[in-house]
């Protein structure tokens, strides 16, 4: 692997060169992490402290007011009942439809790339496409269809987006894995007299853990952080947590509590956060292949 | 496919789990592809071409809606900005991102921890990115009061409160969001360069700067093309991070295409406009994206 790094730290290893790099590179992660701390110190202040205050002061004395409130207690639109509830719709949203469009996707991917039919290619070609397309140039239909079809609640109707619009990436991501599996490894187990789920379950799905992995992550961020469809999709008390805090920071009456909307950002933050740094090197690999691939 | 040809022709069980059953597994996936997006653009183009307003209507009715956005004073005012939006969002994610990855590219110490620390973001959604620096943007309270707090006292920063500014604080929150994964791609393409071809040249002579500016950047036309795609994509469906932000204001000064379409379909009744501009905005992403998107694949048949 790159010994390009090698390299160049002898070209332009000694000296100044270095503290310029390392100064331009410490001075970037400041401004990545500014809006973190930012948003942190402003959620422990008080509002008082905020005003005679500015961005970058510490709080007097770690208060949880805010929090307190954002959970439980703040106006988000007309009720004002915190985002507490806002965020288990979240959770109840982001859990099945993950399982399901990973499991499917890990199906659709092992058919595409083991079991090639007759325009198998085409339809891969048109998924891939797919992954591309505007969300707005599909919404009015599904609103349409999802009024016809009946199905009241919010959650269920994110779930089905979202699982529709997620297995094109999951089948992505298991399609271009499940093609660099050697196609003998298969056939030698159909010799031995293995079908389709057998194979699947048995050999395929164990060594494909690590993409299961990506999946998971990729799938967890993007429904986790979807708005379009939240506000599209659901209504009242069964919108997702990102639209919730939306409403709750873009509320215009009362008092502005910006300490209780940094407190709430956090916590419409702190999942994907900790996925990001519980997989995060995963993380990384799901965005570059996903991105690389298409 | 070829090992399935044993058994007997006719049903057998065997037929029956080699060929039926893939497809049988594959097929929710087909109807969901081919209704839910080929379907449904169908669909979305023909409301666009019948006077839907508060309710979908089936005649035809031929371009008036299309006559009714051209002639749209704010729809034209949307496409502007994100033309400025999007130009600028690209090509300063693609310059941090490429910057960063070539210094971090220095063997760097803490390398892992300072890739990690330009990553996040990309974790957050675009309606905390938003709220966020819509705190720090504020002129009362955030970075002005700051300047002001150090003595700068007549330091101004009311971009986003400021019509003719308020577009450019987008895209320092969407910078701000994106480039760190721009650097992690660039970093990928950066480390899947063949040494070999560095070292010839440092034999050569060629200085530092020299090969990264004739060498590795040129070979990194792949990941330029990938990143430019997934930045344009981003750009052309903005939408939660300017509504967290501004609004689309002050006035519709951060009107975007994807609020315009989401306000005249779900708030103001005007369906067959909304399906319009959503017709506009995939034939935006389609011309930004298509021929990428060939390129690439043409590039991948030949290799």
């Amino acid at each position: 692997m790159a010994d390009l790094a090698h390299a160049s730290s002898a070209r332009g290893g000694a000296g100044f060169g270095r503290y310029v790099i390392y100064a331009i590179l410490v001075l970037m992660a400041l401004w990545y992490l500014a809006p973190l701390y930012v948003m942190l110190s402003t959620s422990f202040k008080t509002l008082d402290e905020i005003r005679a205050g500015n961005l970058l002061s510490l709080p007097g004395a770690f208060n949880l007011d805010a929090w307190r409130t954002a959970w439980g207690s703040a106006c988000t639109g007309v009720d004002c009942n915190g985002v507490g509830g806002y965020f288990s719709n979240s959770l109840k949203m982001v859990i099945p439809a993950v399982l399901i469009s990973t499991l499917v996707g890990a199906f659709n991917g092992y058919v595409l790339s083991k079991w090639r039919f007759r325009g198998s290619d085409a339809f891969f070609m048109a998924l891939l496409i797919g992954t591309f397309l505007p969300f707005q140039v599909v919404i009015l239909p599904m609103a349409q269809v999802l009024g016809m079809a009946g199905i009241e609640s919010s959650t269920g109707r994110l779930v089905l987006v979202h699982v529709i619009y997620g297995l094109q990436f999951t089948t992505l991501f298991f399609r271009n894995y499940y093609v660099t599996v050697p196609d003998e490894l298969v056939k030698a187990a159909r010799i031995d007299g293995a079908g389709f789920f057998r194979i699947f379950f048995k050999i395929l799905l164990p060594i494909s853990i690590p993409t299961v992995g990506v999946c998971i992550i990729w799938q967890t961020t993007q429904i986790w952080n979807d708005f379009l469809f939240g506000v599209v999709f659901s209504s009242g008390e069964g919108q997702p947590m990102t639209v919730a805090l939306n409403n709750l920071v873009n509320t215009s009456t009362g008092v502005k509590q910006y300490n209780v909307d940094m407190a709430a950002a956090i916590i419409a933050a702190l999942p994907t956060l900790f996925v990001y740094v519980v997989g995060g090197k995963y993380f990384v690999r799901g965005l570059t292949a996903g991105a690389v691939k298409g | 496919m070829t090992a399935a040809r044993q058994g007997a022709p006719g049903f057998s069980l065997g037929r029956f789990a080699d060929v039926i059953l893939p497809k049988l597994v594959i097929t929710p996936t087909v109807i969901a592809c081919l209704v839910g997006f080929y379907g449904f653009i169908g669909w979305t183009a023909w409301l666009s071409f019948t006077e839907s307003r508060m309710l979908p209507k089936y005649e035809w009715a031929g371009l008036v809606q299309y006559q009714a956005l051209f002639a749209n004073e704010r729809w034209w005012a949307s496409m502007q900005n994100l033309a400025v939006f999007g130009l600028l969002f690209i090509f300063v994610s693609l310059a941090v991102g490429l910057i960063m990855a070539v210094l971090l590219d220095q063997k760097i110490r803490f390398e892992g921890a300072l890739r990690t620390i330009y990553l996040y973001p990309m974790a957050l959604s675009f309606i905390v990115t938003g709220t966020a620096w819509k705190w720090i943007l504020n002129p009362g309270l955030g970075i002005e009061k700051l300047a002001h707090d150090w003595g700068f006292s007549g330091f101004v920063f009311d971009w986003i409160v400021n019509p003719d500014y308020a577009i450019y604080t987008v895209v320092i929150a969407g910078v701000w969001q994106s480039s760190g994964f721009v650097m992690a791609l660039f970093l990928a393409g950066l480390r899947g360069i063949d040494d070999s071809i560095i070292k010839a040249a440092q034999v050569d002579g060629a200085s530092l700067p020299t090969i990264y500016a004739r060498i590795i950047v040129p070979s990194l036309r792949p990941v330029f093309l990938s990143a430019f795609m997934i930045l344009a994509h981003i750009a052309v469906k903005s939408f939660d991070l300017v509504m967290a932000l501004t609004g689309g204001g002050p006035g519709f000064a951060t009107d975007l295409p994807s609020i315009f379409m989401y306000q005249h379909s779900f708030t103001r009744g005007q369906l067959g406009l909304g399906a319009a501009s959503a017709m506009m905005m995939l034939f935006t992403a389609c011309a930004v994206v298509m021929p990428f998107l060939y390129s690439e694949l043409r590039r991948e048949r030949r290799g």
